[in-house]
């Protein structure tokens, strides 16, 4: 995950350095930067976000979106368990 | 705030919009000639208490909706659009406050201030070297000893800043921090010092004297709203903006087909029995209206559904909802005068006839123009990326 976020350049900053539960807003990440955030999700793990997950929560920080991907990896809709 | 329904009955005005709107229209042809703020209006509304509608009765306000300020901006703007503009614009601050303001002691004492005194709020949101962005800001709220901030900004645009009571100020939340990390924060007049940058001779919209000003504040930090603009701009002041600018276009399509309508109804009076050419143009112009009251009344109601979830109102769907309610409408005023202009011919043309639609057709071209349409698809085909449409009649 933070080699994912480091790659993007989503971030002003080092994603090597942000604990779990850092803001990623604070750390730079803009809304536009968070739909991108979502799309790279979805192709590293073969899942689909659905409507209910799209809000501003589920991108606060790692532990949030780690929670999310492990919900979608487990069984919901397009988590084929992959990655 | 209260709930709009879209297909009830149109709510009513709030008392006193028509008696304001009298007035902003008597003297819209002055402000707009001479490009100055439409200071009757601004009195009349104070008077009536209206700049302070949607502040909640505890704190002396008047206790009314989204759907009562759009009522009154679009009374408004079918009189003097400036002035239904400049109304919106202010109205927007007024939600942010009352939205998000209420959790902290300094807030609710402003919301006081704003009711009692019946403050006029304008806002800084663009900034010179950031591209029009508003979710990004350069300026930072500087940390000064006993509490206190110091604020310079390069905005590129506050409307009607010289009149204004108070401005909502972006700036980045500290000197560390990225671009999009913001706060929002209101700075009276006494605390603000503002340069005037440029001047205001356009087409249209001339009453709302849209410049950049340098503004520098020094304040305390406690007027800094508590929560981040990213969800103060999601959760309230992106929908409100769409959905006020959006009434105020309504109102001038309003007008517009209803000078057309008077034109038509006058040429048929002469010749009883002979449809006048310009008919069905009134006709089409009028199904046009009818399109854009629905989709105002529409948006209204939508955000009034979601108003207490923020889940809801910062999920893509809500947002790409009240972005192509902006673009779309600013597109359909144009369209509407455009109609309602060929209905009354040469007599809409005219800049000296009771049915003329110039002022109309200046003012309607800044919908397009004053938040750009092309930035504003641009955000929307991005949110289109993660948006899922659920292909519901009623979402």
């Amino acid at each position: 995950m933070r080699v994912l976020l480091a790659d993007s350049g989503w971030l002003a900053t080092d994603a090597s350095t942000l604990s779990d539960e850092d803001d990623l807003y604070a750390a730079g990440l803009t809304s536009h930067g968070s739909v991108n955030l979502m799309l790279a999700l979805e192709e590293r793990y073969g899942v689909e976000f659905p409507e209910n997950l799209l809000r501003r929560r589920t991108f606060e920080s790692i532990a949030a979106i780690r929670a999310a991907v492990a919900g979608l990896l487990d069984g919901a809709p397009g988590g084929t368990g992959a990655g | 705030m209260r709930a709009a329904v879209p297909d009830g009955p149109a709510a009513m005005p709030p008392e006193g919009a028509a008696g304001v709107a009298a007035v902003a229209g008597r003297h819209a042809d002055s402000v707009d000639r001479e490009a100055r703020f439409p200071v009757e209006a601004f009195a009349a509304l104070r008077e009536a208490r209206l700049l302070g509608l949607m502040v909640p009765r505890d704190f002396g306000g008047g206790g009314g909706g989204l759907a009562d300020a759009a009522a009154v901006a679009h009374a408004l703007a079918q009189k003097c659009p400036s002035s239904g503009l400049i109304y919106a614009m202010h109205q927007i601050q007024v939600a942010c406050l009352v939205r998000h303001g209420q959790v902290s002691a300094w807030h609710r004492g402003f919301l006081e201030r704003l009711a009692g005194e019946q403050l006029l709020l304008a806002s800084a949101t663009t900034e010179a070297g950031i591209g029009g962005d508003v979710r990004s800001s350069a300026c930072a709220v500087g940390d000064e000893p006993g509490g206190a901030f110091r604020l310079e900004k390069q905005a590129t645009v506050i409307s009607y800043g010289a009149q204004a009571d108070a401005i909502l100020v972006t700036a980045r939340r500290s000197a560390d921090s990225p671009p999009s990390d913001q706060v929002i924060v209101p700075v009276l007049r006494g605390q603000t010092q503002l340069e005037e940058i440029g001047g205001w001779d356009t087409l249209g919209m001339r009453g709302t004297h849209s410049v950049g000003y340098r503004l520098v504040a020094e304040a305390g930090r406690e007027q800094i709203l508590p929560l981040p603009y990213a969800d103060i701009s999601a959760r309230t002041m992106l929908p409100v903006t769409h959905i006020l600018w959006s009434s105020v276009w309504l109102g001038i399509a309003t007008d517009a087909v209803a000078r057309a309508a008077a034109f038509i109804r006058a040429e048929a009076r002469k010749r009883p029995g002979t449809p006048p050419p310009g008919a069905r143009r009134l006709a089409e112009a009028t199904a046009g209206l009818q399109s854009m009251r629905g989709m105002v009344r529409g948006a209204l109601a939508r955000f009034e559904e979601v108003a207490d979830d923020p889940d809801r109102l910062t999920a893509p769907g809500f947002a790409v909802a009240m972005n192509t309610l902006k673009t779309e409408a600013a597109e359909t005023v144009l369209r509407i005068v455009g109609q309602a202009m060929l209905a009354g011919g040469l007599a809409a043309y005219r800049n000296d006839s009771p049915y003329s639609l110039c002022r109309h057709l200046r003012d309607a071209h800044s919908a397009p123009l004053m938040i750009n349409n092309d930035r504003i698809l641009g955000n929307t085909a991005n949110l289109l990326l993660a948006h899922r449409d659920n292909g519901s009649l009623f979402g």
